[in-house]
């Protein structure tokens, strides 16, 4: 009952409305109605990660975190949970200053040529059993031709706002996401391998019937699901991978002349980016709204959705608390030296798992065994061996400081 | 699916002609992206689908960045001055608006009979990886080869003369 | 012929000769680069377009000459920016008229 909750309302909604608007309104009002809930929770989770994140950092950081705004004219402190109200009304009402000698136009349409993209990723993923707003064919590649189309509008940024800083963090944002597209896009591709199609929906279907179907308990699937998401940070510009901000460096990098509200979009776009992305990895490897126990749902689907994203970002949160950033030339060799290879490899490691499988037709268990067996350690053992070719020595020995008078 | 055409093809127009006309580069890259973009609702309104979201992926995520890069590398042709008058510009235009016509007339009085509804079925992607695979895979290997070869020689023509220097 | 097949092809026709007359008549190489990439998409929708209105509804022709045709202009701007980055190392500029020392 729980589980079809959305899906009836919609239905009631639309048979009501139905009812005295006139038919050709409909299909816009049925649109409508599937967007809004995507318009209205992913911002709220936004800003709540927001608060979450600064706490979270203070904690690991070892200080408190905001703490004070609670409840206006009241001694109420709710833990510092108004917080984001505060910082939202902050930036809707600071002055939008836009520099005196940037490109006007396409200094205003960058906020906007960035969000559209990252709010029409969202379209195509399956939040529940019957949750998804577009069940496309080719679902995962619209993510990416989408996804591909926010890059642009980061330049569009940069360039608009004749800043030596804002250039530079477009450029080097720009770079970034081209060298991680490919593997972004090919660490993928096993999952599509395995589940023969490019609807998500029917990727999240695959993997129904338990926690052992689902993807990450394949070898190939382990491996693509951890390039998968290095790729997804490197895209979204998230720590470590967040040079294009650098703010040692660069001030804001591409967003450095932008304030006001039109800062807050930035901002906006990139953790809904970095939302999309994470459901995605959810979808490919964990699952997507499947639960873990096979028929015993105990949850509706959308709540295993939404908790295993929530645990996700828990997840990056801690990792920006503590990864260091990396540097621009060892970002692109580690993309172009062991990602893309890795990648590459992963995808002969899928095929040829899915043959040792094929040979042990009376017995799943065996054919999963051998499969962890030949491909898990024949992909460890390359796994190791790139990692040391990338990190040269440092893995292993003393590392050695050179200093500049030498 | 009629008022969607017109709409795409006022947008993809509308690019085309932005990116040939402004005076300044960046504007015809960003202009070339909304005719890209235009082309691939025209691939997504003709129930191509895969196509569509290819042209997206190749065109929008990649080539106009390439142009972009290839922009900012070449400074200081930014502000190229606008021929519009001379002498190439008339012959351009005349040019290519004799091709227009001749194509166009060619369309009109053409008596090839095309189906008025077309298919509605878009292929599926199996369907296309299959024949990939079988009848094209000679095309496809090709291709590999070429993109494998334009990949090296582009390293190779862009990385310059000058010995172990960085790009 | 009237129909959508000749709105199609009229309109990709129109893309062609904006695209001529882009590549014909401006300066900037790299703005000819683009009109070249304007007449391959004109050539595109062309393919997309018979193929869709096509008398053989089964056939994939349409769509896999233009994955392999997108894939060829990947290639081709890539080769023909580098060109124009090796030739603006040495010109300084990215006009074609300064290009005519290439004459020999």
């Amino acid at each position: 009952m729980l589980e079809n909750i959305f899906v009836v309302a919609k239905q009631s909604v639309m048979g009501f409305l139905s009812g005295f608007l006139p038919e050709a309104s409909l299909p816009f009002i049925s649109s409508f109605l599937s967007i809004a809930p995507i318009l209205g929770i992913f911002p709220l989770l936004f800003a709540l990660t927001t608060i979450f994140e600064r706490k979270g950092l203070g904690r690991i950081q070892n200080r408190r975190g905001p703490n004070r705004v609670g409840i206006p004219m009241t001694d109420i402190r709710i833990a510092g949970f108004g917080q984001f109200i505060a910082d939202g009304i902050k930036s809707l009402t600071k002055e939008d200053i836009v520099p005196s000698s940037a490109d006007k136009l396409i200094h205003f349409l960058a906020p906007v040529a960035l969000i559209i993209p990252v709010l029409l990723m969202f379209s195509v993923l399956p939040f529940g059993k019957n949750l998804v707003p577009l069940d496309m064919k080719n679902g995962l590649l619209f993510f990416f031709a989408v996804g591909a189309a926010s890059e642009l509008s980061i330049f569009m940024a940069g360039w608009s706002s004749r800043n030596k800083y804002s250039l530079l963090g477009a450029m080097r944002a720009i770079a970034q996401m081209i060298s991680y597209e490919m593997p972004f896009i090919l660490s993928s591709l096993v999952v599509v391998m395995a589940a023969g199609s490019l609807s998500l929906v029917d990727i999240a279907e695959a993997q129904t019937g338990g926690i052992w179907n689902w993807h990450v308990f394949t070898p190939w699937g382990l491996l693509g699901m951890i390039l998968f998401f290095i790729a997804a940070m490197a895209e979204a510009n998230r720590s470590p991978f967040d040079l294009p901000e650098g703010e040692s460096e660069l001030v804001a990098g591409y967003f450095t002349e932008y304030s006001g509200f039109k800062f807050a979009i930035f901002f906006m776009a990139e953790y809904l980016g970095l939302f999309a992305a994470l459901s995605v990895w959810i979808t490919l490897f964990f699952g997507g709204w499947n639960g873990p126990f096979g028929q015993y749902s105990l949850l509706p689907s959308y709540l295993w959705f939404m908790l295993k994203l929530v645990l996700c970002i828990f997840f990056i949160i801690w990792i920006r608390g503590t990864m260091p950033r990396i540097r621009m030339d060892q970002l692109m060799n580690f993309a172009w030296k062991f990602m893309l290879p890795m990648c590459l490899i992963n995808l002969l490691g899928a095929g040829s798992g899915y043959y040792i499988r094929q040979t042990f037709p009376q017995s799943p268990l065996a054919g999963w065994f051998f499969e962890w067996l030949v491909v898990g350690t024949a992909l460890f053992w390359i796994w190791l061996e790139l990692g040391d070719r990338i990190a040269g020595k440092a893995l292993t020995q003393k590392r050695e400081y050179r200093y500049a008078d030498q | 699916m009629q008022s969607a055409f017109y709409i795409l093809a006022l947008l993809t127009i509308a690019g085309a002609l932005g990116a040939m006309n402004f005076k300044r580069l960046v504007h015809c890259v960003l202009s070339l992206v909304v005719c890209f973009a235009g082309l691939a609702g025209l691939y997504l309104n003709l129930n191509a689908q895969f196509a569509g979201l290819v042209q997206l992926l190749v065109y929008v995520g990649a080539v106009a960045i390439l142009v972009v890069f290839a922009m900012l590398l070449t400074r200081n042709a930014e502000d190229a001055p606008q021929n519009a008058g001379s002498t190439d510009w008339y012959l351009g235009l005349g040019v290519a608006s004799m091709v227009f016509l001749i194509l166009a007339f060619a369309v009109q009085g053409s008596e090839l009979g095309a189906a008025e509804t077309g298919k509605l079925s878009d292929p599926s992607v199996k369907a296309i990886g299959k024949s990939l695979m079988t009848t094209y895979v000679l095309p496809l290997e090709a291709m590999a080869l070429l993109l494998t070869s334009a990949l090296i020689g582009a390293v190779v023509i862009a990385k310059g003369p000058e010995e172990g220097g960085k790009p | 012929m009237s129909g959508p097949l000749a709105q199609y092809l009229v309109l990709a026709a129109l893309l062609f000769a904006i695209g001529l007359a882009g590549a014909l008549s401006r300066r900037n190489a790299i703005v000819v680069l683009i009109g070249i990439e304007l007449m391959l998409n004109a050539a595109n929708l062309n393919l997309i377009a018979f193929w869709r209105y096509g008398p053989n509804p089964e056939a994939l022709e349409g769509v896999i000459f233009v994955i392999f045709s997108i894939g060829i202009a990947a290639a081709e701007a890539a080769v023909g920016l580098g060109l124009i980055i090796t030739v603006y190392r040495h010109f300084k500029s990215t006009s074609v008229e300064e290009f005519g020392e290439l004459k020999g």
